[in-house]
């Protein structure tokens, strides 16, 4: 528990920074390897999503199009949803949490390092599971909502809704670990005087986010459950002709799902809610009032599921109450956005790329919050329901939210992570063309949906007439996926050449920008003393934190050893849940005994223990 | 930011001031009172949202050029909120809400009112096509293609018979998803799904299921005919008289003998009825298609007045007057009658129905496929399409 806070040896601790080399990496239990490892490979899902995305587009540029057919569409566009929440949006900002949180509250680690190992293992693997069903032809094909009945074996006999019940399953637990991390690192490991209100905001957010993790998911695995009994016991949870309801399904999905929303978007908000004033010159406008919405999203998110189902019949009731607090919850979100402008009004702004990317999700996810305010609407929604609209809508929601806010985070702390910063033109080309693409992309798709055409739709007909808005979505779409390869050959460049960063390239005022770019292994070498929200511009309180945070130590302080067990349980939970599907009661024991056994070896490793010597 | 602003003012207004004609699935063409009301709705909220919308972008254009940071820009003075414009921008927002509220829910429940005297019809949704059941006109059967009258408030009745399915006719008013039935016990009521409404045009108005169904989801098209009263009456008189056989006592007989189902009791009764002016002769290739029809198709689709027994399949009664087959997918000829007999699941994947080559049904229960030749189906094909 008290790992960062332990106080220095006497002996001279072993060193283990430099380590370089696979294993390293694979025994690493260091927040700032796991980060990046997160960051990597939600970079390579959005790769794939991606491009899942663009075969969709591609099949839909004409009316009756035979591309692919309807079987490897569906596939297509359960994957394309799957991978970008589950693979993408979530461990992206998780990557984010893992590097910067213990950072921004002065901590030499997360609260359980090899926890947050297995967390990022276990995602790795769920995500390589989830993807190996293409290589075996049946890739999940029910989209990323799973409606029961058609999930169940009558409807969807072969390995594709197996493979999408237990890769969720397996994805979960990651999820959960790392909310309990999280909750408990930013409980536990302040630094002297970081009092919950004087956190930075993207650190509040991670914290909101994480109660959300850890009680949003729960209630996804026990509809995954009970699916699972129903397709390998035959038990009929969700079959209405034996009594079973699928509406169920819906509710248990969307008590996760909306919440699951919120889980992704609260991180970008805290990433342009530190962003934002940095390049302001100004403190974030009204802080507290910014926390308290961020907290009241995060409760009241819990109260709209059902907003989700205005179609299913609910009654007039179950509406409007639903009506009502989706409409209340925009409240606290516009709060927000009116909060960051004030921040900037009579500040000193520089556009910096980061900037650029929050001003960006400040303009364009307005226009999500407000087509979601006409979704809200029961009657309206009945129209707008499963349509493109609804896909535009939840774009600008998840791009013009979710993906602008953490592209912000990644021009922001960039030159932290790697001591050198982003090519600032090749930034800003990132940024215009970004915006473009997205917005030639899924505008259209108001106008798609519309215009009658439904969402997971394999094809449309021409007399719909809503060929030239797909079009358009198509190009644009080409066009987006063009502006990411920007941002990887920036990264691959400013990698090899990118101008020395310093340790506070922006001016920022928060803990992170106290130590060198990039951190040594313990971040900080002595904690450091927290006086106020922007310790950084306090001329005073800077000078004394940086006597700390910039001070090479005599002795550097003990940090937890490496370790493989990690990556074995991973191993060992990821096959038990894969073994699943032999649909033999006793195969998946085996993967249980395996995990076990890393258990139990993990337990009785002494997380401190001196290496042999070298 | 500010480059765009304009342009999208223009779109918006061409999201309020789309023709119907243009765009035969358009949500914002309403044509009967439930979509009446939901498209004023959707204005109000349309015109607030944009209110909203170019508000803030306005302000931010304007924060954006006039706090941009100059080379003689002094150190912004740290201010660290006002509560008075916090609850500004928290009541103002929230007075709009409400204003979207009181018309919202007004509208949920004067929506989900149930009309005191209605014509119900009974809404199934299958994988990939739709029932059409009148249970108030003598549980008359038709697909794919809904009849009502205009003028006339209409009760539908939803509900699926496989998997969860959403009924969509833009034009006519929101969706309503097709639940699987759930069994209940003894004394419950089972639960439908209600759309209520009163055309107001007549015309064809197209729709489709806008629930993911399974493979050929985006292949579930809706037709909707709203007709006058008098041609809805006629209609459905059709439909009941069907298309009785016209052919000899015997030619019956040869029938029966041959193993096929008998002609039901009302070709029978014409029959027998009409001695005094015989009846045309028919066609050698209507009759064969039919015994085609009986021998082949008649265990899932009905014809009324020829075989009633399939009930799985669509109902073919007046089939030649569809102006499209296989649920609005296909133009209605002989031609793709008989590309869609002889090959399904290239037109349809997943329709459970057999071609020439593929098997049909759904596990376990697996039917062969089609015992015809290529001719014979262009026989069948021939005979449905003559049915009007």
């Amino acid at each position: 528990m008290s790992v960062s806070t332990a106080p220095a040896p006497a002996t001279s601790p072993e060193t283990h920074h430099e380590d370089t080399g696979l294993w390293s990496w694979i025994t690493t239990v260091d927040h700032k390897r796991i980060g990046i490892m997160y960051f990597v490979t939600s970079l390579f899902f959005l790769g794939v999503g991606g491009i899942e995305a663009l075969i969709i587009r591609l099949q839909l540029f004409s009316p009756e199009n035979q591309l692919i057919s309807a079987q490897v569409y569906n596939q297509l566009f359960t994957m394309h949803g799957t991978t970008m929440i589950f693979l993408v949006a979530m461990p992206q900002a998780v990557a984010f949490f893992n590097y910067i949180v213990p950072l921004q509250i002065g901590a030499r680690d997360v609260a359980f390092p090899r926890l947050n190992a297995l967390s990022y293992w276990i995602y790795l693997f769920g995500a390589i599971y989830l993807n190996v069903s293409w290589f075996v032809g049946a890739a999940p094909n029910t989209s990323w909502v799973g409606y029961a009945n058609l999930t169940s074996t009558q409807f969807s006999p072969g390995l594709n809704v197996d493979f999408w019940v237990l890769g969720l399953s397996i994805l979960g637990v990651s999820s959960i670990m790392g909310g309990v991390n999280f909750i408990t690192t930013i409980i536990n490991l302040r630094a002297p005087g970081m009092k919950l209100m004087r956190m930075p905001l993207f650190t509040w957010m991670t914290f909101v986010t994480s109660f959300l993790l850890v009680t949003a998911l729960p209630v996804i695995a026990v509809a995954l459950i009970l699916l699972a009994f129903d397709r390998f016991f035959a038990t009929n949870f969700f079959v209405a002709s034996a009594g079973g309801d699928p509406v169920l399904w819906q509710h248990l999905f969307w008590i996760f799902g909306h919440p699951e929303v919120y889980i992704l978007v609260l991180p970008a908000f805290g990433v342009i809610s530190d962003v934002i004033p940095a390049f302001s010159r100004k403190p974030l406008f009204g802080y507290p009032v910014v926390v308290y919405a961020g907290v009241l999203i995060g409760f009241i998110g819990w109260g709209v599921w059902s907003h989700h189902m205005f179609t299913s019949g609910l009654g007039p009731i179950a509406d409007s109450f639903f009506v009502a607090s989706t409409m209340i919850i925009a409240i606290p979100t516009g709060v927000k956005i009116f909060n960051w402008m004030a921040t900037m009004w009579g500040g000193a702004i520089r556009f910096t790329t980061a900037m650029m990317f929050a001003v960006g999700l400040v303009a364009l996810f307005t226009v999500g919050g407000l087509s979601g305010i006409m979704h809200s609407s029961a009657p309206v929604d009945l129209q707008q329901h499963d349509s493109y609209f609804v896909v535009a809508h939840f774009h600008y929601v998840i791009v013009g939210g979710i993906l602008l806010g953490m592209f912000s985070g990644v021009y922001y702390w960039f030159p932290k992570v790697t001591g050198r910063l982003l090519d600032e033109k090749l930034g800003k080309l990132h940024f215009w063309s970004t915006i473009i693409g997205f917005n030639l992309t899924f505008f259209p798709m108001h106008f798609s949906g519309m215009y009658g055409m439904p969402r997971r739709t394999w094809t449309y007909r021409a007399e719909l007439n809503v060929e030239i808005y797909n079009q358009l979505s198509t190009v644009g779409a080409f066009f987006l996926g063009a502006s990411t390869l920007l941002l990887l050959w920036n990264i691959w460049k400013s990698l090899k050449s990118g101008e020395k960063a310093g340790h506070n390239p922006w001016g920022a005022p928060t803990l992170e920008w106290s130590i060198p770019s990039p951190p040594h292994h313990y971040n900080f070498p002595a904690l450091p003393e927290v006086r106020s929200r922007e310790p950084l511009w306090n001329d005073d309180e800077r000078a004394a934190i940086e006597a700390v945070t910039l001070h090479e130590p005599a002795t550097e302080p003990e940090m937890p050893n490496p370790s493989f067990w990690p990556i074995v349980v991973a191993f060992g939970i990821t096959i038990t849940w894969a073994l699943v599907m032999t649909g033999i009661w006793w195969v998946p024991l085996l993967g249980l005994a395996f995990t076990a056994l890393g258990v139990y070896a993990w337990a009785f490793e002494d997380p401190f223990k001196k290496k042999a010597a070298h | 930011m500010k480059s765009v602003r304009l342009p999208l003012g223009l779109l918006g207004l061409a999201l309020l001031t789309a023709c119907a004609g243009e765009y035969p699935q358009s949500s914002i063409s309403p044509t009967t009172d439930f979509a009446d009301t939901i498209h004023g709705l959707y204005v109000t909220i349309f015109w607030w949202t944009m209110l909203i919308l170019t508000g803030v972008w306005i302000v931010l254009a304007y924060i954006l050029v006039k706090f941009r940071e100059r080379p003689d820009s002094p150190k912004p003075k740290q201010i660290h909120g006002h509560l008075g414009m916090e609850i500004a921008w928290t009541i103002g927002p929230a007075l709009i809400v409400v204003a979207i509220a009181i018309p919202t829910i007004q509208a949920v429940f004067a929506t989900q009112e149930v009309p005191e005297e209605s014509l119900v019809v009974e809404v199934i949704g299958h994988q990939y096509w739709w029932e059409f059941r009148y249970p108030e006109n003598g549980g008359l059967v038709t697909a794919n293609e809904l009849h009502i009258p205009m003028g006339t408030p209409v009760s539908l009745r939803i509900h699926s018979d496989d998997v969860i399915h959403s009924f969509w006719v833009p034009q006519l008013g929101g969706k309503r998803d097709a639940n699987p039935l759930r069994q209940v016990p003894e004394g419950q009521d089972l639960k439908y799904n209600w759309i209520h409404f009163t055309a107001q045009e007549t015309g064809t108005f197209m729709g489709q299921c806008a629930e993911f169904c399974g493979d050929s989801h985006s292949l579930m098209g809706i037709r909707v005919i709203v007709e006058t009263q008098e041609e809805f009456d006629a209609w459905l008189g059709d439909l009941a008289a069907g298309h009785p056989q016209t052919v000899t006592q015997s030619q019956a007989l040869n029938a029966t003998t041959e193993g096929l189902p008998a002609p039901t009791a009302p070709a029978l009764a014409q029959e027998e009825t009409g001695q005094e002016e015989a009846p045309p002769a028919e066609d050698p290739g209507t009759v064969e298609g039919r015994n085609l029809f009986l021998a082949n198709c008649s265990a899932c689709h009905a014809i009324n007045g020829v075989s009633e027994a399939g009930v799985i399949a669509p109902n073919l009664t007046l089939l030649g007057r569809r102006s499209s087959i296989a649920a609005g997918l296909l133009e209605n000829n002989v031609d793709n009658l008989v590309r869609w007999i002889g090959d399904p699941q290239s037109v349809k994947p997943g329709a459970l129905m057999p071609g020439l080559e593929y098997q049909g049904g759904r596990p376990p229960v697996v039917w062969p496929a089609f015992n015809l030749t290529p001719d014979q189906v262009r026989t069948v094909a021939n005979y449905l399409y003559s049915l009007r």
